[in-house]
């Protein structure tokens, strides 16, 4: 009965929603008839005002640098909401439930060790894998890239040594005071950054750094600056959220190898 | 056609709730959260769509070139990334809701206990 009367809150919403968003689409161009003109706007002038040719990271960091920010708060409460949730259950972990732990070193339920070839691919990706995460950070305002799309790929770095199996390496790794200190400073650089607009320029997140020229490495002022702000805090936070997740898994299998 | 992607979003979103509605398991609930979210990737990406219009980098091809809307793109970018840490914070309550209640059925869940 419960179950039906949700059901019918269901039908009743998406018939609901089916009306409103056909009603909305009526005003939308069709698809491929992008109007504008803000998008418009800012592929003709962006790279004129800020010497930048990736206008996505313009957007990014500097139109909408502010919204960027808020965003990128979220992804850090989240990161510390994540660690902070799992943390507490990792001590009543060591507590109460040891039996449970008892229960998954049942050989059944070990991971089987990976193969040789699995090894050495991993561990021979990880090093090409960071130069190009720091490549990816480091030229966002050039060509596609940035800071959350680096980071990302940099924070895959910890997880390739742990497909290999190398479990020691990987706890080292992410469970280093670093990566929280990374975490920390990414966060803060965008704030400082910021601020630096306003006590140079007059206004928050004003792109006060010098411009440089169009298309070198040097380019966009503080775009580039605060790309590897968010380079950091985004590979230091899911760097955190792996160990989190896997720390426990961790401790059992290091245990069964001893 | 030209509606098309319009219609892929809206089958997503609804997709998505439906999927939460009628979940009985509070992953699947987190995962078809993550469902219902992308449909505004399609949406917003598809407003900027452009027929021809190359992707807005000019880095090769000359300021000017008719390109897709950078706004949109710039938004999915940072919403992409951050939906997967918010995911994982979900999936971090999930995992206390098991330990607390034994159950990972909104169903089977008594009323708020302290």
């Amino acid at each position: 009965m419960k179950r039906r009367g949700r059901m019918i809150f269901f039908l009743l919403s998406a018939a609901a929603f089916a009306g409103v968003y056909l009603w909305g689409l009526r005003g939308l161009p069709a698809v491929g008839h992008y109007r504008g003109p803000y998008g418009d706007v800012l592929n003709r002038v962006a790279t004129y005002e800020r010497h930048v040719t990736d206008i996505v990271t313009a957007v990014n960091f500097d139109y909408r640098g502010f919204d960027t920010l808020g965003e990128e708060f979220i992804l850090f409460m989240s990161v510390i909401g994540g660690s902070v949730l799992l943390r507490r259950q990792r001590e009543e972990e060591k507590s109460e439930h040891r039996d449970d732990n008892l229960a998954d070193e049942s050989p059944e339920r070990q991971a089987p060790e990976p193969s040789d070839a699995t090894r050495v691919l991993t561990l021979a990706l990880v090093g090409p894998l960071v130069v190009f995460g720091l490549y990816i950070v480091a030229h966002g305002q050039l060509t596609p890239g940035g800071g959350f799309q680096g980071g990302v790929i940099l924070a895959t770095a910890p997880l390739l040594v742990y497909l290999a199996g190398d479990l020691k390496k990987f706890k080292q790794i992410t469970s280093h005071t670093l990566v929280e200190v990374g975490e920390a400073v990414g966060a803060g650089g965008y704030l400082a950054i910021g601020l630096a607009g306003l006590i140079l320029g007059g206004s928050y997140l004003r792109n006060v750094a010098a411009l440089g020229t169009t298309g070198t490495i040097n380019s966009g002022g503080t775009i580039a600056l605060i790309s590897l702000a968010t380079g950091l805090e985004v590979a230091a936070g899911f760097v955190l959220l792996l160990y989190a997740f896997l720390e426990q898994t961790l401790e059992i299998q290091l245990r069964g190898e001893k | 056609m030209s509606f098309f992607p319009y219609v892929v979003a809206a089958w997503l979103f609804v997709i998505g709730l439906y999927g939460m509605v009628t979940s009985r398991n509070f992953v699947h609930l987190v995962i078809c959260l993550a469902v219902l979210q992308s449909s505004t990737y399609v949406l917003l990406l598809s407003i900027g769509y452009r027929v021809g219009g190359t992707a807005p980098i000019f880095a090769g091809v000359p300021v000017g070139t008719p390109a897709v809307d950078p706004v949109v793109q710039a938004l999915m970018l940072t919403d992409i990334v951050v939906e997967a840490t918010v995911v994982a914070l979900l999936l971090a309550l999930v995992l206390q809701l098991q330990k607390h209640a034994d159950t990972l059925d909104p169903d089977k869940l008594k009323a708020l206990e302290g």
